[in-house]
């Protein structure tokens, strides 16, 4: 039967399917990239390339206000990750290396409920929360939210990543009267530092893109980068936002492409080969 | 969720066996108190009384229910009827979700099938060009959509200059915009846990329906699409159960014809209706919706098993 395609795992007309998923991936990204250099007062018609934009989103009339939203975002995102991720170690050490203990099964539903309860539910959930105790919503509650939703983003790559170490290395080490602790510190803690740097990335992208529960429990007068955007676009769409979303893009596909690299740093830690993670 | 390792997949170590209870403490105050208790406020909220302008009062009442299920007229003394206004946002809202989530399985069934069937690192890198994506922040995913499909946008400016067309083409504040941005955020849900299932699959199944003189076809429909069910199904849960409550897609490319169970949540707290009790009775409605989902789903899972 020559002639005939007798690769089974090839089917005719998926490569077209592939690429055009992928067009239709990139290619709304792509037009505004490519707009946010255009020169023109107008976002429909074409000037010429410049960075004017750009050059408007920081020294421009609206400049104060994206730059205190930026400042929140990150303030923000850097302490949710560094709490969720200090949270999703000890909960993935519990899980993974402790045993049996009471509520370990509930313990899983409730790591990933951030997860299955739809964000609007959740913004709502804790604003009533918020307000019932009387909190004033600010620039704490937002940080409190995304803690909270953060954590399972944390804890997905840390728990995979410990569950690829064997137990033997910190079984050598307390046959070599390494306390409990220094079996952590020592053995555990180097192996898992590349889990752990990826899932707090992951928990930063999460928190700095979140805009549901942020703009919930968010007071009147504090805005994050998303809110931000929002408010702006309500009026319209803005050369200078076209530039904005550009610059968040990049961090974000940055931070990812960094968390992706790092996440496959020192291998697989198995026993057949060299632990270089440390 | 789907790819979170369950405790029990493997045998665990007990190296620090009597730490369990200390060391989970933390995820469970954090989400506990800031999480489960919220709900359960939120829950109870749905039954109190409502305050003009938000807020509540603390006296019990079923009206956030009643008026979300029954009409009983302006002076709530005629005879009940059932009231679609909101059952109907709800159907829309189910409906457009549907069908996102049936796009997304029309272009993320074969893209998960050919980066599956890469060798090596070419399938590493296609999934990561798959992933991008949906790590850019979706407001500017759908801001972008919303840019690119306006009356004046890119697209249609290209179609008039080529002639194509002489009027705009309208999709922006349509159904069809909104299921076009629900499939353009949630995408990629569709292709990774699909991706998985298909690396699993194993393909003496295939050469041996070939053998017995099966047709692509036949082995695709017979064979092939049973044995990857679980990632389809997780795949169209994944991209169904955001869908439903989206706001952002609703909101910034529909319009007032496409409102969505999101926007409506969301009117209640920070638009002008002002409704909390109601917005937490929707809340509890379309919460008992994904459990519903979720749980038809885990029972799916533990019969596959068997």
């Amino acid at each position: 039967m020559a002639g005939k395609n007798l690769d089974l795992r090839r089917f005719p007309g998926f490569l077209p399917l592939t690429l055009l998923c992928l067009f239709l991936l990139y290619a709304p990204l792509i037009v505004v990239m490519g707009y946010s250099f255009n020169d023109s007062n107008s976002i429909t018609r074409w000037d010429t390339v410049s960075l004017r934009w750009y050059y408007d989103v920081f020294y421009g009339v609206d400049a104060p206000k994206f730059k205190a939203a930026a400042l929140n975002s990150v303030s923000i995102a850097l302490m949710a990750a560094t709490s969720a991720t200090l949270i999703a170690t000890m909960a993935a050490t519990a899980m993974l290396r402790a045993g049996r203990f009471r509520g370990k099964s509930v313990s899983f539903a409730l790591i990933n409920l951030p997860l299955m309860v739809p964000e609007i539910v959740t913004a709502v959930a804790t604003l009533i929360f918020f307000s019932a105790l009387g909190f004033t919503t600010g620039y704490l509650t937002i940080l409190i939210a995304h803690i909270v939703f953060c954590i399972p983003f944390a804890y997905l790559p840390i728990a995979a990543r410990m569950q690829g170490i064997e137990a033997v290395y910190e079984q050598a080490a307390q046959d070599l009267y390494a306390t409990r602790f220094q079996a952590f510190r020592l053995i555990l803690l180097p192996l898992m530092t590349p889990g752990i740097m990826s899932g707090f990335l992951l928990a930063f992208i999460i928190s700095l893109d979140d805009f549901i529960i942020t703009n919930f429990v968010k007071g009147a007068g504090i805005e994050t980068l998303p809110t931000a955007i929002f408010g702006a676009v309500k009026q319209g769409i803005k050369p200078n936002i076209m530039a904005i979303s550009t610059l968040l893009l990049v961090v974000s596909v940055g931070f990812v492409a960094l968390s992706y690299f790092v996440g496959r740093m020192g291998g697989n830690a198995k026993p057949t080969t060299t632990p270089k993670g440390d | 969720m789907a790819a979170v390792p369950h405790p029990n997949a493997r045998a665990t170590s007990d190296t620090y066996i009597g730490f369990g209870v200390p060391l989970i403490l933390p995820a469970w105050v954090i989400i506990g108190f800031f999480l489960v208790v919220p709900v359960a406020m939120m829950l109870m909220y749905s039954f109190l009384t409502k305050e003009f302008r938000g807020g509540v009062i603390w006296e019990f009442s079923i009206a956030a229910y009643d008026q979300f299920f029954f009409d009983r007229g302006l002076f709530g003394d005629s005879p009940p009827t059932i009231e679609w206004t909101y059952i109907s946002i709800f159907w829309r809202s189910i409906w457009q979700a549907g069908v996102a989530t049936f796009f997304c399985l029309i272009i993320g069934f074969p893209t998960a099938w050919f980066i599956a069937t890469r060798t090596g690192r070419n399938s590493t890198i296609w999934l990561f060009l798959i992933t991008i994506p949906y790590w850019v922040n979706l407001l500017i995913r759908t801001i972008s959509m919303k840019f690119l499909i306006r009356d004046n946008g890119p697209i249609n400016e290209f179609l008039i200059s080529s002639g194509l067309i002489t009027e705009p083409f309208h999709i922006i504040n349509t159904n069809l915009a909104v299921q076009l941005g629900l499939f353009y955020s949630y995408l990629p849900f569709m292709v990774l846990p699909i991706y998985a299932a298909v690396e699993r699959y194993n393909f003496a199944l295939s050469e041996a329906a070939a053998d017995l003189y099966a047709s692509r076809t036949v082995t695709l429909t017979k064979i092939i699409l049973p044995a990857v069910k679980p990632g389809i199904v997780a795949g169209c849960i994944l991209v169904f159960v955001p869908s439903l409550g989206a706001f952002l897609a609703p909101d910034l490319l529909g319009g007032a014809k496409t409102f969505m169970i999101g926007s409506l949540i969301e009117e209640q707290f920070k638009g002008n209706a002002g409704n909390w009790p109601f917005g937490a009775a929707a809340s509890m409605i379309l919460l008992s919706l994904v459990l519903i989902v979720l749980t038809l789903y885990a029972r799916q899972q533990t019969r596959d098993q068997d």
